[in-house]
């Protein structure tokens, strides 16, 4: 199980990076679980300053943009 | 190996000029096509309102999305060498000052949007960034745009935008500069200062140029694909107002005469929440029909400097109090600015 983290704090952005998160990891055929996390004192907590952010299994991979999502899929994989 | 990797830079290079070149060309018979095309292709006469109007649109539409595309371009790359992260480091453990300064001019050229304003406070304060520092950026940074220059360059002339620039920085330098000297520490929310963060800046993967023309081209995609319909409404609108505004019509409320309209200009701005894509358009028609220049820089500076859905996103880490002399000393600033340009010019 992978598990996918969306940072932000719920800006047109965050939603963009997780639909596209979304595509990728159905892409990929794994199975997962998606979790949009919009408190700043979580968000704080990975040391993130620029949202959104993608974080997989716990490490952040990407901040403050949205990938393609060819690029979505190969840092979830 | 090595030389058909030269000869493949080189080739882009020549595109890159080639390019560059077609876009002048284009770009300086933009105002000669406009004046032709409205009397002979749609039979306009030029004098008319409408015909005026009409002018105006198809020649300042094309101007300024051209201008915006080159210019978010090269911003596009400048910005890949610049990342919070990096600017925080920079910054971290400076002395007031000479922190203000290079903060202010920092937040000209480090990606920001307002959606990130409250991880990237949390970043900056628990990373020792003082307060006053930290907001000069918070100031420049969404002020102090490139978009806002470019408009401001090609719907007013480089002296404006030059105006614009260096009593943006210098607002976001003083007002940051008062609010660290208040001590307005304890007014930041509590849960802010028990995370503690480095302020190291991550390893990176070095980019190659290639990479951050990439960069660039993804900054068009992204920035011109957001702002391009603002800027098509706000220069319909401006259209509008340059046909049919009788001129001088804004001399008795926002000329020179009228003191307060400064004032009110920035209070009716601040809580407004608009791009400079949509706004500048706008603005630059009012100018034209009488409007003071430091009224309409103090209007502009409060649409795009300050804004209700800010202070929102701000509320959650800052307390009433700091929040209130936040919005306040920023927007003395820009009455300040306002009265000395009508003073000035």
């Amino acid at each position: 199980m992978k598990k996918i983290q969306i940072l932000g704090t719920g800006c047109a952005k965050c939603q963009k990076l997780a639909a596209v998160a979304e595509e990728a990891a159905k892409a990929l055929g794994v199975p997962y679980e998606l979790e949009k996390v919009t408190d700043p004192k979580k968000i704080m907590s990975f040391g993130v300053m620029s949202t959104p952010a993608l974080v997989v299994d716990g490490t952040v991979r990407l901040t403050g943009r949205v990938p393609s999502t060819e690029d979505a899929r190969k840092l979830l994989s | 190996m090595n030389q058909r990797r030269n000869l493949s830079a080189l080739t882009r290079a020549a595109a890159g000029l080639a390019a560059l070149a077609a876009w002048w060309l284009v770009y300086r018979q933009l105002a000669a096509v406009a004046g032709w095309a409205t009397p002979s292709l749609l039979g306009l006469r030029r004098e008319s309102p409408l015909g005026s109007a009409v002018e105006f649109f198809i020649y300042e539409t094309p101007k300024v999305l051209m201008l915006l595309v080159l210019v978010v371009f090269g911003v596009g790359i400048v910005r890949s060498y610049f990342t919070p992260e990096r600017t925080r480091a920079m910054l971290a453990g400076r002395r007031e000052s000479a922190g203000n300064v290079l903060a202010a001019l920092l937040g000209v050229v480090t990606p920001f949007c307002s959606c990130s304003a409250v991880p990237l406070f949390i970043g900056f304060v628990t990373a020792g960034v003082p307060l006053g520092v930290t907001f000069s950026f918070l100031i420049s940074a969404p002020m102090v745009n490139e978009i806002a220059l470019v408009l401001l360059f090609g719907l007013f002339g480089w002296k404006v935008a030059a105006l614009y620039l260096g009593t943006g920085l210098l607002i976001a330098l003083v007002a940051g500069w008062i609010i660290g000297r208040l001590k307005l520490e304890r007014h930041v929310e509590d849960w802010v200062y028990a995370n503690k963060v480095d302020a190291t800046a991550p390893a990176e993967e070095r980019l190659d140029l290639a990479a951050r023309v990439a960069a660039g081209r993804e900054a068009v995609r992204d920035i011109v694909g957001r702002v391009w319909l603002y800027v098509v409404l706000g220069i319909a609108v401006g259209a509008g107002i340059h046909g049919y505004v009788p001129t001088n019509a804004m001399a008795s409320i926002m000329g020179r005469g009228a003191w307060w309209s400064v004032p009110l200009a920035v209070l009716i701005g601040v809580p407004m929440y608009s791009n400079a894509a949509g706004i500048i358009p706008v603005v630059q028609a009012l100018l034209g029909k009488g409007a003071a220049l430091g009224t309409v820089l103090a209007f502009m500076m409060s649409v795009i400097g300050l804004s209700l859905p800010e202070a929102i996103i701000l509320r959650k880490v800052l307390k009433p109090p700091l929040l209130l002399i936040f919005f306040g000393v920023v927007a003395a600033g820009i009455t300040a600015v306002g009265f000395l340009f009508n003073w000035l010019l």
